[in-house]
């Protein structure tokens, strides 16, 4: 990748309303930029720094009906008016990629930017070339992996190769693998290309070496901490992660209840095995496990490992297309016998509680109390009772302030606490939940585990579908690698259960041992 | 849903090949020759050149049906009001309140030879074409406006992510204990209810591709935009316009020839 000339960043007492709110999302912010200066942008949720990167990218005025004061200048220039020095990569590669082939969606910037059709091909190229992207031009862009789309989407940027690069948490949505490969590869373009760069992420320690200095915001305010980022974290890390940062040696504590021996199985997988439609291989191998009350299972592995297709079958909303899963009779399962996937809705929702991966898949109210009630009301709870049950979660997951607003309306850590406490508002007795700590701050991250370790302490069978390791060692008691689940389509079955990963941890990468197979 | 999708044709293929906007013009010029018969002959030659050119398509027989199964089941019913509605000729089948006549079977043939001969190259020609490169074609060659073609293009790519969304909320749905149970209002309700949350996921995946595209300067004012992929007119592109003439003369002339022409509006 060629070097670029760095970009000179000067922000002017600028303060920002978003259109239709009261408060100020930024007031007042100073900030000045050396050219090739790389800064880390740090924040408890709602500070705005997603919506600094969105005005250091030029792209916050034009028609959004929010409200500016002061000034954004880049090079001097007003940045709405110098868009083509900024590049901006956000979280989601899924909703940044424009066009069908990889190729195509690189060459997509460079068209818009008039560079003339023979020279569009060499920057494709060389784009693609320095995120190590694996495949051709014509790959098709929705058969790449997470972390082969950020990767594609940081070449799109590369491409026109801006003199001041933007990261608005690109690693926040990928597995470890993806994210680790998206890092070093960051890591590698910002020293060969030499541009300015603000980074926001919420996992610190994972790239606090890419940067030369750390800058503070304050909600509805300016600038709080500026300084090299050891300073920075030496002065106030404990403050910065009592407020949601996650500061790297500042770990939140999740409480753990004594481990108890886990009560009846209430859910068992037998060879339950899932393969789609037309598709050669399995997208669940043959896989044996057993959901105990009062016991925490975390099921990890890659992507496309089948994590998020076992959690669905156990929690009987997909039909497995070969093996069983069961309810065991101490979950009392509803008459007559029917497979679990056949259950109807209110007979589910009373036993099986399950948090997805995008909490607004599972909104169907307009206000969160309502939201709430819903389950209570489809398992014959009277009106009274439905309120009762809302207002206690409300109050458990500190969300009593927006009884009122629009589910869609709410931030993403709030999204994702009301859709876990819409997936027990009926006290099921199974609760599964899929990547329930995916991009959140600190604080959210221990309410959540927090929440999850009660309700296992309180006798549920839980399980988590999660790369957060964080997680599995603070709540889970078993774990379930779906990467070791061998390969080859086998007739036998396949459990491969590691107990008590506390226990494990000091064993490192030397677990094989501990795998056992079905009883 | 499914035929609005693009197919994978082999890109090789002669027909995938040509220009996108010759390909529709050719389409247009087989559409006028249709518009100026009325008989079975012109559309039944025509048909037979289409089904011998087909193999250049390089799309499979098999996926062919595939799509466009509705469409022929819907031809299939033009002909039964043809032959139910139309009393001429000779009576050949009495079925008591219906009675089949030689004038309702050949008005059916001819009905559906047309539908068939204007419709096949039609679908062909969907399924032999990169959207991509329509898209391309579209907007250097006819001057279709870029924000509207590659805005178009783009939202074509969020139909699979939308179909993911449909199941997956019909999912939350039935885990939220919403699902309709036997009752047929419950059932149109869930529905309903379902498609607007799907609609809700919808506006919510375009305005995030719309701000992308605009993130890599889509639509900027005042910036030419430039090609990557030229889409000119190529001596083969020109040769598709007059094999396609040639061939629509020729079924009109056979026509003429066995005296079963007519001029329509005549």
């Amino acid at each position: 990748m060629t070097a670029v000339a760095p970009v000179s960043v000067d922000v002017r007492g600028w303060s920002w309303r978003h259109g239709g709110r009261k408060a100020w999302a930024l007031r007042g912010l100073d900030l000045h930029l050396e050219p090739g200066e790389r800064v880390l942008l740090l924040g408890p949720s709602g500070a705005g720094k997603s919506t600094l990167l969105t005005a250091l990218a030029g792209l916050l005025d034009a028609g959004s009906g929010g409200e500016q004061e002061g000034v954004v200048l880049l090079d001097g220039q007003p940045a709405a008016r110098a868009r083509a020095r900024a590049g901006l990569v956000m979280q989601d590669p899924e909703a940044a990629l424009v066009m069908a082939r990889a190729g195509d969606d690189v060459a997509f910037g460079l068209e818009n930017r008039a560079v003339p059709t023979a020279e569009i091909w060499r920057r494709v190229d060389e784009a693609l070339d320095a995120v190590g992207f694996p495949y051709g031009r014509d790959a098709p862009t929705s058969a790449l992996s997470g972390g082969e789309q950020q990767r594609l989407a940081l070449a799109g940027i590369l491409a026109l190769r801006p003199g001041l690069l933007l990261l608005d948490e690109v690693t926040a949505n990928l597995d470890p693998a993806g994210a680790a490969l998206v890092r070093t590869v960051l890591a590698d373009v910002l020293s060969t290309t030499r541009a300015t760069a603000v980074i926001v992420e919420h996992r610190v320690e994972q790239v606090v070496d890419l940067v030369t200095r750390a800058v503070v915001l304050e909600p509805g305010g300016g600038v709080s901490e500026d300084g090299p980022p050891d300073e920075v974290f030496g002065r106030s890390g404990a403050r910065l992660a009592a407020r949601g940062v996650w500061v790297p040696g500042h770990r939140p504590d999740v409480r753990r209840g004594a481990v108890a021996a886990p009560g009846p199985g209430l859910v068992r997988a037998e060879a339950a095995t899932f393969r789609y439609p037309a598709a050669d291989v399995d997208a669940l191998r043959p896989t044996d496990v057993t959901l105990r009350a009062g016991e925490a299972l975390a099921l990890t592995g890659a992507n496309g490992s089948g994590k998020s297709t076992l959690a669905l079958c156990l929690a009987g909303l997909l039909r497995p297309t070969a093996g069983e899963v069961v309810a065991q009779p101490a979950l009392d399962p509803p008459e007559p016998p029917r497979p679990m996937w056949r259950w109807p809705g209110r007979d589910l929702v009373a036993r099986v509680g399950t948090v997805f991966q995008d909490p607004e898949h599972q909104f169907v109210a307009s206000t969160v109390r309502a939201e709430l009630m819903v389950g209570p009301r489809r398992t014959g709870a009277d009106e009274t009772a439905a309120v009762r049950r809302a207002d206690e979660l409300l109050e458990q997951l500190g969300l009593t302030a927006l009884a009122a607003a629009n589910p869609f309306t709410l931030s993403g850590g709030e999204k994702r606490r009301l859709s876990v406490a819409t997936a027990i508002a009926t006290a099921p007795r199974v609760v599964v939940a899929d990547e329930p700590t995916f991009g959140q701050d600190a604080l959210t991250w221990a309410a959540l585990a927090g929440l999850l370790a009660d309700l296992r302490d309180d006798g549920c069978a839980l399980v988590m579908v999660t790369h957060d390791t964080d997680l599995v060692k603070a709540v889970a008691d078993q774990r379930l690698d779906l990467d070791r689940i061998p390969p080859t389509t086998r007739v036998d079955h396949a459990a491969v259960v590691v107990d008590q990963p506390q226990l494990h941890d000091q064993r490192g990468s030397d677990d094989e041992g501990t795998a056992r197979g079905k009883q | 849903m499914s035929l609005l999708v693009p197919l994978a044709p082999d890109p090789d293929a002669a027909l995938a090949r040509r220009n996108p906007v010759a390909k529709l013009a050719a389409v247009g010029i087989i559409t006028v020759g249709m518009l100026l018969s009325l008989d079975a002959v012109t559309p039944a030659v025509l048909l037979l050149i289409e089904v011998l050119a087909f193999p250049f398509a390089g799309v499979r027989l098999g996926t062919l049906l595939r799509r466009s199964w509705p469409l022929l089941l819907s031809i299939a019913g033009v002909c039964v009001a043809n032959v139910v509605a139309i009393d001429r000729g000779d009576v050949l089948l009495d079925l008591g309140p219906v009675e089949v006549t030689s004038g309702g079977l050949e008005s059916a043939a001819a009905v559906a030879l047309r539908l068939l001969a204007l419709t096949l190259p039609g679908i062909v020609v969907l399924a032999a074409t990169d959207p991509m490169d329509l898209a391309d074609a579209l907007v250097q060659r006819w001057h279709v406006p870029a924000r509207f073609a590659y805005g178009a293009l783009a939202a074509l790519r969020l139909l699979p992510l939308l179909s993911a969304d449909w199941q997956m909320i019909g999912r939350a749905r039935r885990a939220r204990g919403l699902d309709a149970g036997r009752s047929p209002v419950a059932h149109l309700r869930a529905f309903a209810g379902q498609v607007f949350s799907v609609l809700v996921a919808a506006v919510r995946r375009g305005v995030r591709l719309a701000q992308a595209m605009e993130a890599r300067g889509f639509g900027a004012t005042g910036v030419e935009r430039t090609v990557a992929r030229p889409q000119p007119m190529r001596r083969g592109d020109w040769l598709l316009l007059a094999a396609t003439l040639a061939a629509v003369v020729l079924a009109t002339a056979v026509s003429v020839a066995v005296g079963s022409w007519q001029l329509p509006f005549a």
